[in-house]
């Protein structure tokens, strides 16, 4: 990658995250309209449901299950313009969900179990040298817990948050908040609709879009021909490997490795000829290797957020949390310090004008 | 042999066996011709060994000839089965005995080799060279054990080709694992996605031929032991009927002749009694011997090698369980399901470890007998109850969220492991390559006295056959000379 290419690559992360904000104030006008749509949405889910359970028991039960089929993605009332929107922030310490995690005796109590990886440089990732769990993702971690579950004292009196670390596999991500044997992830996932309709996720807190990493002297472009017949490398469950499925340019079916980081390694070993990450994996991958770039231009802009269990019981975890990172965005030893500590020198240094992406309520 | 006198159509024995290969009636074979001509050469043999058993020397002539053809038979087939199971007896201490245990070592020192990286990146920057010195160790005797290996590994293919897979990917192994320290070094987290490539290519390639070429070895070791602890009937039968053959010439001569000995045929029979005496003796030594080779030696290594793979396979397992912090699980659908996928391979290789009681180290305990095999099967024993008691304490803390301490309980803290689990497995391990160098001695001991009782005996059999048939031709002989 060249200092040219690198500074371009930097200012195109950095639009992106300055781009945020300013997209979804455009998005604001169409509130209004998406609240008449999803009452309209559910109004036609719940009306065949009701005719069939009236309806004759020979077709009934396959009625049941397609009107089920309609209903599913229809009840998170997702826009696909706005996959963002989230519960209005709330600084509740008493909801049901807060209670359970601090009175719990089946899993750690009074802390906060959080599902990261720990592959993802600047991210979320184990420092070889220490052996501590560090990132940009870490940092929000720890704030989010610290704020809501606070500290102790440990056997050698440091101060510690109270918060388990589990590494979850791209994979494992929704299984594991289904599962609940993770309170929340926080790990560089994307907000979509998809996944809405098996978790739900806190308001926005970074901007990316998915790209291609390949090496310096490839002849790959970005998402176009030159692609066709490549050897592509994807984490399984991610939001490239469902990009690729959607549209593939000709290339190769794709490798699918657990860790976009195992990604990496198969390119250095040559088995694949690029990488389809979220732009802001890449710049850490790049940041590792200074013989890979970021090639063409990202897809969609996307969000990460923390993804959380969908039980109404657990509404209050989801409030409080957007409530934290509404403090987190202000606050400046929160995303700022975080920015400037981990992402502003690889993403080339935007300055004052990197902002985190303005927080989206759905009530 | 009582039809031997009448002679009639027994006499032709040396001759018998090949006559069925071609089968004198009833096919219509190629050419009218061949069949009178056979007949008739066959008819002429008939005649004159009738003619010849009807006078007394000819009758003395055709019982020579067969006495010293069944004495000469005896001592050959003796002298050839003993020398088979004599190169087999060799074999066994020399090729297929060493051969798996260095499979065996191969196997140890890539697993241990894997776990000493794993061990290495748990302990981040507190990698202790004693650390790094064993990984490199393990890669050094896997490579000389590898081409030991393929130096004495005999035709079998199948050996061939595990020994070329793991000659192949040692370096490729060795080479990733340099990548996840330059890596590591520069605090990338690139270097643990080397280390778990590296894992994988431990785990699904090089582990699985390792055992591949284990078993393949212990096959051989067991053929080879099978062909050293085979009866050899064939000379015992042999051996049966020519001193019967003698004995019942003794009985005939001295009915007819009232003479109690014949010097040439009673040295004939003594001889032929010796090498029977001296097959029996010799094998039935040599049986024990190799017998008990196997069941203290073979059956020992077996169980402790089992053992100390069971260890390793733990303790890579155990340090795994931190390496990925439950990232890893049970899939779907299998037992225990959900839970930490190393965390239930430890308990997997525990369970089959055992205690003395049960499992592989019950089998160790079971299968040493004297106090120098016992004393370090039992401390194993000890250090895997408490290392067992460790480990769950460390898991409590790991589930409780202490991540550091249950760190601390399974590779120690600031150089220290003695409260680690880690100590344990330090403490089995060696105790067990205690053991096995123990059961090896053993086993070397006991095959070497079983080797030793057929040395000589074919030599001495091929001599002394050659004696007893003189004897019996000259004693014959004897006989003869007062018809002229």
């Amino acid at each position: 990658m060249s200092a040219t290419d690198r500074q371009r690559y930097a200012a195109r992360i950095r639009a992106m995250a300055v781009a945020g904000p300013l997209s979804r104030l455009r998005g604001w006008g169409g509130v209004a309209a998406m609240a008449l749509a999803c009452v309209l949405t559910a109004a036609f889910a719940l009306l065949p449901l009701h005719h069939v359970s009236e309806g004759p028991s020979g077709t009934g039960s396959q009625g049941v299950a397609d009107a089920r089929q309609a209903l599913a993605p229809a009840a998170p009332a997702c826009d696909e313009a706005q996959p963002d929107a989230s519960l209005g922030a709330r600084d509740i310490d008493d909801g049901p969900k807060i209670e359970e995690i601090r009175d719990r005796t089946d899993k750690p109590k009074n802390k906060l179990v959080v599902g990261i990886d720990q592959n993802s440089y600047l991210w979320g990732y184990r420092n070889p040298n220490n052996g501590n769990l560090e990132g940009f993702d870490i940092d929000l971690a720890n704030a989010i817990a610290k704020a809501i579950f606070g500290t102790y004292t440990d056997d050698n009196g440091d101060e510690k948050v109270n918060i388990v670390f589990r590494a979850v596999p791209t994979n494992q991500r929704i299984p594991m908040i289904k599962s609940g044997q993770v309170d929340m992830i926080v790990r560089t996932m994307t907000i979509s609709c998809k996944r809405k309709a098996d978790v739900a996720f806190s308001t926005a807190y970074f901007a990316t879009g998915q790209q291609v990493l390949a090496p310096d002297n490839s002849k790959i472009t970005g998402f176009d021909a030159s692609l066709e017949n490549k050897k592509l490398c994807v984490a399984a469950g991610s939001t490239a490997q469902g990009a690729l499925e959607d549209k593939d340019y000709g290339a190769d079916t794709p490798l699918v490795v657990p860790n976009q980081l195992d990604c990496l390694v198969r390119l250095q070993l040559g088995e694949v000829d690029g990488v389809v990450t979220d732009s802001a994996l890449a710049a850490g991958q790049a940041a590792q290797d200074p013989t890979v770039e970021l090639k063409g231009d990202p897809l969609a802009t996307e969000y990460y957020g923390i993804a959380m269990s969908k039980d109404p019981k657990a509404e209050d975890l989801v409030r409080r949390v957007n409530h934290e990172l509404d403090q987190w965005r202000k606050d400046p030893a929160g995303w700022k310090k975080s920015y400037a500590k981990w992402l502003a020198v690889p993403l080339g240094d935007p300055g004052a004008k990197a902002k985190p992406p303005a927080p989206n309520y759905s009530d | 042999m009582t039809y031997l006198p009448s002679g009639s159509a027994a006499p032709p024995s040396p001759a018998a066996p090949t006559l069925p290969a071609v089968p004198p009636q009833g096919t219509p074979p190629p050419g009218p011709a061949v069949m009178p001509e056979r007949r008739s050469a066959r008819a002429e043999l008939t005649d004159r060994l009738r003619s010849a058993s009807t006078t007394e020397p000819g009758r003395l002539r055709i019982i020579g000839a067969v006495i010293a053809v069944l004495v000469i038979a005896f001592g050959a087939v003796t002298a050839w089965q003993m020398a088979e199971r004599s190169s087999a007896a060799d074999d066994v201490l020399h090729r297929s005995a060493p051969l798996s245990s260095d499979a065996a070592a191969i196997y140890r020192s890539l697993a241990d080799a894997n776990t000493a990286a794993a061990s290495g990146f748990l302990a981040a920057n507190e990698e202790s060279p004693k650390l790094r010195q064993r990984y490199q160790d393990d890669l050094d005797m896997a490579a000389e054990k590898l081409s030991t290996a393929a130096g004495a590994s005999r035709g079998s293919g199948q050996s061939a080709r595990y020994i070329e897979k793991l000659n192949k990917l040692l370096p490729e192994f060795a080479e990733r694992i340099e990548s996840a320290r330059t890596y590591n070094r520069q605090g990338l987290p690139l270097g643990g996605a080397y280390l778990r490539n590296a894992n994988d290519l431990m785990q699904n390639e090089m582990l699985p031929a390792a055992e591949d070429l284990y078993e393949a070895e212990k096959k051989q070791l067991n053929a080879d032991y099978a062909d050293a602890k085979a009866y050899p009937w064939g000379a015992i039968a042999l051996g049966v009927v020519a001193i019967g053959g003698l004995v019942w010439a003794q009985r005939r001569n001295y009915r007819r002749t009232n003479r109690v000995f014949n010097h040439g045929m009673v040295v004939a029979t003594a001889a032929g009694t010796v090498v029977l005496l001296w097959l029996a003796v010799g094998h039935t030594f040599a049986y024990s011997g190799l017998s008990g080779s196997y069941d203290d030696g073979v059956r020992s290594l077996n169980a402790l090698n089992d053992a100390r793979i069971s260890i390793l396979q733990a303790r890579s397992s155990e340090n795994l369980t931190l390496v990925s912090r439950g990232a890893v699980t049970v899939p779907e659908g299998k037992p225990k399901a959900g839970e930490d996928f190393y965390d239930v391979e430890f308990q997997k290789q525990m369970a089959a470890l055992g205690d003395k009681t049960k499992g592989t180290l019950g089998a160790a305990w079971k299968l040493s007998e004297d106090e120098a095999g016992d004393a370090p099967v039992d401390r194993t024993v000890f250090a895997v109850t408490e290392w067992k008691k460790r480990h769950t304490a460390a898991r409590t803390l790991d589930n409780q969220g202490n991540y550091d301490a249950a760190l601390a309980g399974v590779i120690g803290e600031n150089g220290d492991q003695s409260k680690a689990t880690g100590d344990c497995f330090d403490l089995a391990d060696k105790s067990l390559d205690k053991a096995i160098a123990h059961e090896q001695q053993d086993f070397r001991s006991a095959a070497e006295d079983g080797r030793g009782a057929m040395t000589g005996l074919p030599v001495g059999a091929a001599v002394l056959a050659v004696l007893g048939a003189t004897g019996a031709v000259l004693g014959i002989g004897r006989r003869l000379s007062e018809y002229r």
